[in-house]
């Protein structure tokens, strides 16, 4: 018993809770930046496994490992392009549409991998990002080695973060995002066009869930798996409600509960096969409902979420 | 850009949306498959072959709707009432698990009283696990659409632990499967010695039932109004909390139906692959039907054509079958697309 709580004082598990919480913490910042907006983005899922494929196919045919990442952003935003498309000034259903997005971006992506490496058994390999230690924090007791020996996408993520924050409540870009989420009339009215800050937000968003899905078989992996993003992208959306729709509460949410999963993991090596290792991988995802319904009560959805808006409509 | 209603489309252009939309979809799938440096002629001919082209091809794409239809009902009946079940995934499974505990001679019944039973207890099932994220949205007002995704996750899970542990066949060395149910649990086949077998019946009888439902009893106005406008629906003095609460044991249990007929009808065990995504799909399915219950039956045998028929087409053409899955998904989009079309006109200004 004393070792299960031992883990929690080891560096190796705070370096891969870090680790773990790096693509959700792109994809949640993506998908808060569409909610914020009004557009609830069930595409993540797919948008993830896309980013994932492109930023490491990039790298694969030879590109660098950031032309990868750009590639990949690139990729997760002309999704982000047909899903805001369809749910903006078309104003169809965001459910139905994001699960097709889901649906086309995955499938797409196992089409194109399946007609370039058709007959591979085992994944190929990439030289992924490298850890890159900080110079001097690095040192730091406790957190130095957790926060600072990480790769560079995971210090992107941690710098996003601070970036998306400041840009959603100290610039007049991001209080424009707030506000189509909120009142898209008020904003029409101050001569600003509600679409093109909702299709903007959703491609910027989904730009950053493809980052996320990058991470995946740029830093924590080296190939590309079938099913590889595995729920990730429906956990960050419970995040999303988790963090109230604030960056910084989302990035809290974030490290819990990619920390709970490095500990999974950790306690299942541990019980020696006592409790079925399925039980173990099913806590992430019951924790996320659980999270949820703690939540739900208090939460404030952006009044205008998944309410398509009509120039002129009162 | 702006919207602006039509008047109600007349017949031809019910029509001519849709077989645009598939058109459309056509024409995308075509570029991919050039892509792959095949035909696009020669390829949907030989998709369309592998569906439809012979006597086995038809059975086997009737045989593969069957689940569709399940799961394409359980979407329909709920998203009508706009209950976002995006969880027919784990109802399924929950429907095949309670066939295979049941079925594998736990009851020592004749097939009679059995099969039903069987039936019976996985629909409650289904309908129990849909109940739960009903409940939480109702009582503490958390989304569904989450709580049932991450269902199919944890689900899969339980299936996966219940296949190593206590329903491991003994007698499958190494692959995580069920034992086979008993004969007295099987549904029988509709032509001796073919797959195709009574749960494709089932389906559409059942498919026939809910446009009943929904067309002609108070519980199905009560689910159209819910869904066309729950505020305005409680201010009638509707229960709207109920309303929702029955779809969603009504889309659980129908959705666990589909797994009981996989099981009992095709299968005979339970494996981790009885499912290669039917409760995703027959959202697409519902969709393409635009919700209507009998529409389902003709989407779910159009979808399950193309995936067969891309199966077959795959193994001589070399073009990957995941076409199938990129169709299904284009079709999804291109038709939700046309069906607003056809109700509004896009003034750009």
């Amino acid at each position: 018993m004393m070792d299960a709580v031992e883990i929690l004082f080891t560096a190796s598990f705070w370096v891969a809770a870090i680790r773990i919480a790096s693509p959700l913490i792109f994809a949640t910042l993506g998908e808060l930046i569409c909610e914020r907006a009004g557009v609830l983005n069930l595409g993540i899922e797919g948008i993830m496994t896309a980013g994932a494929f492109a930023g490491w196919f990039t790298v694969y045919m030879g590109g660098d490992l950031w032309t990868g990442v750009l590639v990949a952003a690139l990729v997760g935003m002309a999704f982000g392009l047909l899903h805001s498309f369809l749910t903006v000034p078309l104003g169809l259903s965001q459910h139905v549409v994001g699960i097709g997005v889901t649906l086309l971006a995955t499938s797409l992506t196992y089409y194109v991998y399946r007609l370039a490496l058709p007959e591979v058994t085992s994944p190929p390999k990439i030289e992924p990002f490298q850890p890159w230690p900080v110079p001097g924090l690095s040192k730091l007791p406790v957190v130095g080695e957790a926060l600072f020996t990480q790769t560079p996408l995971t210090y992107l993520a941690f710098v996003l973060v601070i970036v998306v924050a400041w840009g959603l409540y100290r610039t007049p870009l991001g209080l424009a995002v707030r506000a189509v989420g909120e009142n898209p009339g008020a904003v029409e009215a101050q001569g600003i066009s509600v679409t093109a800050v909702r299709m903007g937000a959703v491609m910027a968003g989904s730009a950053l869930m493809a980052i996320g899905g990058a991470f995946l078989t740029m830093s924590a992996f080296n190939s590309f798996f079938f099913n590889m993003i595995n729920g990730r992208g429906w956990v960050c959306i419970a995040l999303v409600v988790f963090g109230s729709w604030r960056p910084g509460k989302a990035l809290l949410g974030a490290i819990l509960f990619a920390a709970f999963d490095a500990y999974q993991i950790r306690l299942q090596q541990l019980s020696g096969g006592v409790v079925p290792y399925q039980v173990f991988l099913m806590l992430p995802y019951a924790l996320s409902i659980l999270a949820l319904i703690v939540v739900a009560r208090r939460a404030t959805y952006p009044k205008a979420l998944m309410v398509p808006y009509q120039k002129g409509e009162r | 850009m702006r919207l602006e209603p039509k008047p109600a489309p007349s017949l031809a252009m019910s029509i001519l949306y849709p077989v645009v939309a598939i058109v459309v979809t056509f024409i995308i799938a075509g570029v991919l498959v050039m892509l792959a440096d095949a035909n696009p002629f020669s390829v949907f001919r030989l998709v369309l072959k592998g569906a439809a082209g012979s006597q086995f091809a038809i059975l086997e794409t009737l045989t593969r709707a069957t689940p569709l239809i399940f799961t394409g009902l359980a979407v329909a009946v709920a998203f009508r009432a706009k209950l976002w079940n995006i969880g027919a995934e784990a109802q399924l499974y929950m429907g095949a698990i309670i066939t295979v505990v049941l079925g594998t001679g736990a009851l020592p019944l004749p097939a009679i009283i059995l099969v039903p039973l069987v039936m019976l207890a996985a629909l409650i099932g289904g309908a129990l696990l849909l109940a739960g994220p009903a409940w939480l949205k109702l009582r503490f007002g958390v989304d569904e659409v989450v709580t049932t995704l991450l269902l199919n996750f944890i689900v899969l899970l339980f299936v996966s632990m219940l296949l190593e542990g206590v329903l491991k066949d003994p007698m499958a060395l190494g692959w995580p499967q069920s034992p086979k149910i008993i004969a007295e649990a099987q549904l029988p086949r509709v032509i001796t010695g073919k797959r195709l077998h009574y749960g494709f019946v089932i389906a559409v009888a059942l498919a026939i039932g809910l446009w009943f439902v929904m067309k002609k009893t108070v519980l199905g106005y009560e689910m159209r109004a819910v869904g066309h406008n729950a505020e305005a629906a409680r201010f009638l003095g509707m229960p709207v909390n109920g309303v929702l609460m029955k779809t969603a044991l009504l889309s659980g249990g129908i959705a666990a139906l589909g797994g009981f007929s996989e099981v009992a009808g095709l299968k005979g065990s339970l494996t981790l692959d009885l499912s290669p995504g039917f409760g995703y799909t027959g959202i697409v399915v519902a969709m393409l039907a635009m919700l209507n219950p009998i529409g389902v039956v003709f989407s779910a045998i159009f979808v399950a054509g193309i995936f067969v028929g891309a199966a077959a087409m795959s193994r001589t053409a070399g073009v990957p079958s995941y076409i199938a899955d990129v169709m299904v998904a284009t079709s999804l989009l291109t038709m939700v697309t046309a069906i607003m079309l056809s109700r509004y006109r896009v003034k750009w200004k």
